[in-house]
C-alpha cells in the first residue's frame, strides 16, 4: 500500500501528475470540436509545427512558450494562405507545412545541437520538467478552460451552424479564431507533457471516444474531459514505476479506453451494430411472415 | 478485344441490404430490365437509390437475393466490361489532372492490354466518342474547366467509348441547361436504339416520360416496376414520395366558369415551378393549406401583389 | 570551374557519402512517384499514419529478432487496414480515426522500447541516419523501391482512374479492393525503405511535397509523375551536399530544399502562381 502512495511523497511527481491531469482536460474539451468538424490532423500539424519555435527560444533562453506560439501562428497562418490561393487538397497542404516546419526545426538543432535536447520536444518529459515551464503549462491551461467554460456554447453553435451563429449575433470569426488560439496553447502545453508525436492522441482520442458513447454535445463534452483527465492522471502516476514514458502510457490508457468503447458502447458500439443488424433481419422475415 | 453481348438485361433478383450499422437500406426488391431500354429509378432522398446502384455494381453485397446483369453475377459481368458508370457531378474531383480525352481514354482501359497502352482502335473510339457528344474542339481541356452540362457530356463519351451494354447514370440532369438536357437525350435515346440498357437515376420527374420507357418506383422497396405508361402515375407518384412532392392542380370552377371540369396538374418533386394559367401565379396544395390557414406565406404574397398589379 | 568541381568531388571521396547519396536518390525517385497518387487521392495523411504506426512494429521485430523492415512493415499496414476497419464500423470521421490508432500505436511502441532498451537508437528511426547507412541497407531499400516502382509505373493508369472514379473503375471491372490494398501495401513499403534515410515524421514530406508542387505546375498528370521525379531526386543531391557543407541534418537539409522549391512553385507556376496571376493582371 505504501508502495502505491509512494509517488506522491515526491514534489515533482505531486506537480507533474496535477499538470499532465489538467492539461489533459482541457485538451479533452477541445477534441470534442475537433473531432466533430474533422480536424483532428490540424492539431498533429500544429504540434510539429511548433518545433522550431521552441528550439529557437531554448537556444536563445527565452520562455519556449513565444517561440512555440509565434512558430504555432506562422504555420496556421501559411496553411490557410496555401489553401486560399491553390486548388490543393487541405490534407495535403497540412502535411506539406507541418513537415516543413518540423524539418526546419531539425536543421536548427542539428547546426548546434548541444543547446536542445530534441528528444524530450518530441517525446516529451513532465518528470523532467522545470517548475518555470510547469507553471507556463498550467498557466496556459487554466486560461484556456475558464474561457471554455464560458463560450463552449457559443463554440458549438458556431461550429454546427455558423450561419445561424452569425443571425443570432454571434461574432463567429472571432470565435473560431480564439478556438485555434486555445489550441495552439494547449498543444504547447500538452507537447512538455505527452511530446510532440503523441499530442495528436490528447487532443482526438477522448472527444471520439465520448463520441461513441453520447448524444448530446454536453455530455460529450464532460464524459471526453473525464477520460482525458482520468487516463492523463493515471498515466502520470504509472509512469513513476516505469521511469519515464509518460505520454505513451497516458496515450496507451486512452487508446485502451477507446478500443473498449469502440467495441462495446451501448448503442454505437461493434457488439450493438451486430445486435442491431441481426434485429433488422428478424423484424423483415417477421413482416414477410405477416404478410404471407 | 471489344465483346458485343447484344442482348443487356438487368435482373434484380429479391434484394435485401443491410449495412454494418445495422442500417437496412432496401428490402425486398426485384424487377427486371432486358436491352432497348431507358429505365427511370425515382424515389426520395434516402429511398435506397444509391444502394441499388451500389449493389448493382457489387460495391454492396446484398444479404439476401442476387443481382444478374445479362444472366452473369454481378463480378463476372462487371470483369466482361459491359458495365458503365455516370457518375454524380459532386462525385468527382474537378481539379484532377486530366484532360477531357484522358477521361475518355478511362473507358478503353477495359479493351486494352496490361499496360494500358492505346492501340489505333482505342484513339479512333475516343475521337468518335466524342464527335458524338459534341466536344471535339474541347479534347485537350483540363475537365475542371468545363461547364456543367460539357462535363456531363464528357462522361457519358467514356461510356461510349466504353461500349458499355448496360449504363447507370447518376442524376445526369442537375446543374445542366435546358439545351444540353436535351442534347443528352437525344443521345441517350439513340444509345437506346442501338440496344443498349440505361438506368437513369432522376429528380427530374418532368422529363422522364419524354425519354424513359420504363420506370422502376423506389421507396427502400420496389413499389412499382414497368412501362412508364403504365407505371408513372399520380397514385404510384403519391406512394413513392409520400407527402413529400408538391401538387398544384389547376383547373374547374377555380379558374374559370365554364363546365369542363378537366384540370391540368403539376406535380414536382425538389423544386417548386412558378406555374402560370393567365396571368394568375398558382399555388401549390401546400401553400394552399397554410393560405387557408391564414398564415403568411410568400407564395401567398406572390398571388395577391399579381391579382393587385392586375 | 574547377573550383566547382571540387566541391562536388570532394564529399564523394567518403564512401558514406557516396552511400548516402544514393540513398537519397533512390527514397526520393519512390517516394516522389508515390506523391502524386497520395496528393490525388487525398491520402496524405495516411503516410502520417502509417509512419508513425512502424515503430512499434520495430520494437517488437528487435524483440523476436526477425528483420527489423518486416516488423516495420506489418506495423505499418496494421496501421492502415485498422483505420479501415473502424471507419467501416463506427460514426467517426476518419481523420479522428487514424488519430486515434497511430498514435495509440506509436504510444506503445514507445513504451516498449524504453522498457525493453534495444541497441537500436530511437533517433534514428525518429530521424534517419542517413550517413549510417550500410551496403546491406542499400540493397534492401533498392530492392523494395524497385519493386514498388515497377508496380506503379506498370499500373499507374489502373491506379490513376482508381483515384480519380473509383465507382467507374469498379463499374468496368477494375479489381477495385485489390488496387486499394496494394497501394497501402506499396506505400507501407516505401514507408519502410525510408526510414533508415529520413526517419518517420520527415518520410511524410517526401510523401507530399513533390506531388504537391508538379500538382501546381502541370495539370497532365503523365507530366506530373515526371516533374515530382525530377524535383525529388534534385533535391535528394543538392540536400546531400548542401548539408556536407554545412554540416546539418541530411533529411531536415533535403525537405527544406524542397519547401523551397513548393514555395518558388506557389509563387511562380504558370497558371496558378500567385505572383503570375498579378503580373497577368497587371499588364491586361
Amino acid at each position: 500500500m505504501d508502495e502505491l502512495l509512494l509517488p506522491f511523497q515526491y514534489d515533482y511527481m505531486n506537480k507533474a501528475i496535477f499538470a499532465a491531469t489538467f492539461i489533459g482536460a482541457v485538451c479533452a474539451m477541445l477534441s470534442s470540436y475537433l473531432m466533430l468538424k474533422g480536424w483532428s490532423l490540424i492539431g498533429d500539424a500544429l504540434s510539429h509545427s511548433i518545433v522550431p519555435g521552441v528550439a529557437a527560444a531554448y537556444m536563445i533562453g527565452a520562455p519556449y512558450v513565444f517561440g512555440a506560439f509565434f512558430s504555432g501562428l506562422l504555420a496556421s497562418a501559411s496553411m490557410g494562405f496555401i489553401k486560399a490561393k491553390t486548388k490543393l487538397r487541405e490534407d495535403a497542404i497540412i502535411g506539406l507545412i507541418f513537415t516543413s516546419f518540423f524539418a526546419l526545426g531539425l536543421f536548427m538543432v542539428s547546426l548546434s545541437p548541444t543547446s536542445v535536447n530534441v528528444k524530450n520536444i518530441v517525446l516529451g518529459n513532465i518528470l523532467g520538467v522545470s517548475d518555470e515551464d510547469i507553471f507556463q503549462m498550467v498557466l496556459i491551461a487554466g486560461i484556456s478552460f475558464f474561457i471554455l467554460i464560458f463560450t463552449w456554447k457559443d463554440l458549438m453553435v458556431t461550429f454546427f451552424d455558423e450561419s445561424h451563429a452569425k443571425t443570432i449575433g454571434i461574432n463567429t470569426k472571432f470565435l473560431t479564431i480564439l478556438f485555434f488560439t486555445l489550441l495552439s496553447a494547449c498543444t504547447i502545453a500538452a507537447l512538455q507533457t505527452v511530446g510532440a508525436l503523441l499530442v495528436i492522441g490528447l487532443i482526438v482520442t477522448p472527444g471520439a471516444t465520448a463520441y461513441l458513447l453520447c448524444d448530446r454535445f454536453g455530455q460529450l463534452m464532460i464524459v471526453s474531459t473525464l477520460i482525458g483527465s482520468i487516463t492523463c492522471f493515471f498515466g502520470a502516476y504509472i509512469s513513476f514505476f516505469l521511469d519515464g514514458a509518460t505520454g505513451g502510457i497516458i496515450i496507451l490508457l486512452q487508446t485502451i479506453v477507446f478500443i473498449i468503447a469502440f467495441i462495446f458502447a451501448p448503442k454505437y458500439g461493434l457488439v450493438a451494430a451486430k445486435r442491431k443488424i441481426k434485429q433488422a433481419s428478424e423484424l423483415l422475415r417477421k413482416t414477410r411472415e405477416g404478410a404471407v | 478485344m471489344a465483346k458485343f453481348i447484344y442482348n443487356p438485361s438487368l435482373e434484380v433478383n429479391d434484394i435485401t441490404v443491410t449495412y454494418n450499422n445495422g442500417h437496412t437500406a432496401i428490402y425486398d426488391a426485384s424487377f427486371s430490365l432486358s436491352a432497348g431500354t431507358i429505365c427511370a429509378l425515382v424515389g426520395v432522398n434516402g429511398s435506397g437509390k444509391s444502394t441499388l446502384f451500389k449493389s448493382i455494381m457489387g460495391f454492396v453485397k446484398p444479404v439476401k437475393g442476387s443481382v444478374t446483369l445479362s444472366g452473369m453475377p454481378v463480378l463476372t459481368a462487371l470483369k466482361q466490361n459491359i458495365v458503365s458508370y455516370v457518375p454524380q457531378a459532386e462525385d468527382v474531383d474537378w481539379n484532377f489532372p486530366v484532360l477531357v480525352e484522358d477521361v475518355v481514354m478511362m473507358g478503353r482501359f477495359g479493351h486494352m492490354n496490361f499496360m494500358r497502352i492505346p492501340k489505333k482502335k482505342d484513339k479512333l473510339a475516343v475521337r468518335d466518342a466524342l464527335e458524338k457528344v459534341g466536344m471535339t474542339e474541347y479534347s485537350r481541356r483540363q475537365i475542371g474547366e468545363l461547364s456543367g452540362g460539357q462535363k456531363k457530356r464528357v462522361f457519358l463519351a467514356r461510356s461510349i467509348a466504353q461500349e458499355g451494354q448496360i449504363i447507370l447514370l447518376d442524376e445526369p440532369f442537375t446543374g445542366v441547361d435546358v439545351q444540353t438536357e436535351l442534347a443528352i437525350m437525344k443521345l441517350l435515346k439513340q444509345m437506346r436504339d442501338e440496344g443498349r440498357l440505361m438506368l437513369v437515376a432522376t429528380h427530374n420527374l418532368g422529363s422522364i416520360p419524354d425519354f424513359c420507357d420504363h420506370t422502376v418506383m423506389l421507396n427502400r422497396t420496389i413499389l412499382d416496376a414497368g412501362k412508364t405508361a403504365d407505371v408513372f402515375t399520380p397514385e404510384n407518384l403519391e406512394k413513392t414520395f409520400g407527402g413529400v412532392l408538391r401538387h398544384f392542380t389547376l383547373g374547374g370552377d377555380e379558374l374559370h366558369d365554364d363546365d369542363d371540369t378537366r384540370s391540368v396538374r403539376v406535380i414536382t418533386d425538389d423544386e417548386r415551378p412558378l406555374v402560370l394559367y393567365g396571368n394568375k401565379t398558382q399555388k401549390s396544395a401546400a401553400a394552399k393549406k397554410s393560405s387557408t390557414a391564414n398564415k403568411p406565406d410568400a407564395d401567398a404574397k406572390i398571388t395577391t401583389s399579381k391579382a393587385e398589379a392586375k | 570551374m574547377a573550383e566547382l568541381f571540387e566541391y562536388l568531388t570532394e564529399p564523394m571521396q567518403y564512401a558514406f557519402m557516396q552511400r548516402a547519396l544514393l540513398m537519397a536518390i533512390l527514397v526520393g525517385l519512390v517516394c516522389a512517384v508515390f506523391s502524386c497518387f497520395l496528393v490525388l487521392k487525398g491520402w496524405s495523411l495516411m503516410g502520417d499514419a502509417v509512419s508513425h504506426a512502424v515503430l512499434p512494429g520495430i520494437v517488437i521485430a528487435y524483440i523476436l529478432a526477425i528483420p527489423l523492415s518486416i516488423g516495420a512493415f506489418i506495423g505499418g499496414l496494421f496501421c492502415a487496414v485498422a483505420t479501415g476497419y473502424v471507419k467501416d464500423n463506427s460514426r467517426l470521421k476518419e481523420d479522428a480515426i487514424m488519430g486515434i490508432i497511430f498514435s495509440g500505436m506509436f504510444a506503445l511502441g514507445l513504451v516498449i522500447y524504453l522498457k525493453v532498451q534495444p541497441e537500436i537508437h530511437l533517433d534514428h528511426i525518429l530521424f534517419g541516419n542517413i550517413l549510417g547507412v550500410q551496403a546491406a541497407d542499400l540493397w534492401e531499400t533498392g530492392i523494395i523501391c524497385a519493386a514498388t516502382l515497377g508496380l506503379i509505373v506498370v499500373r499507374r493508369h489502373d491506379l490513376l482512374l482508381y483515384c480519380f472514379d473509383q465507382a467507374y473503375a469498379r463499374a468496368i471491372g477494375l479489381p477495385v479492393k485489390l488496387i486499394h490494398y496494394a497501394l497501402l501495401v506499396a506505400l507501407s513499403l516505401t514507408i519502410v525503405a525510408s526510414l533508415k534515410a529520413v526517419g518517420v515524421i520527415l518520410v511524410i514530406a517526401m510523401l507530399i511535397a513533390p506531388g504537391a508542387i508538379a500538382y501546381l505546375l502541370t495539370n497532365r498528370f503523365s507530366h506530373m509523375l515526371l516533374i515530382s521525379s525530377v524535383v525529388a531526386v534534385g533535391s535528394s543531391v543538392a540536400g546531400v551536399f548542401v548539408s556536407f557543407y554545412l554540416d546539418a541534418d541530411t533529411g531536415a537539409t533535403i525537405i527544406l530544399i524542397q519547401t523551397f522549391i513548393f514555395i518558388l512553385a506557389f509563387l511562380f507556376a504558370p497558371t496558378s502562381g500567385i505572383l503570375r496571376k498579378k503580373i497577368v493582371s497587371q499588364n491586361s
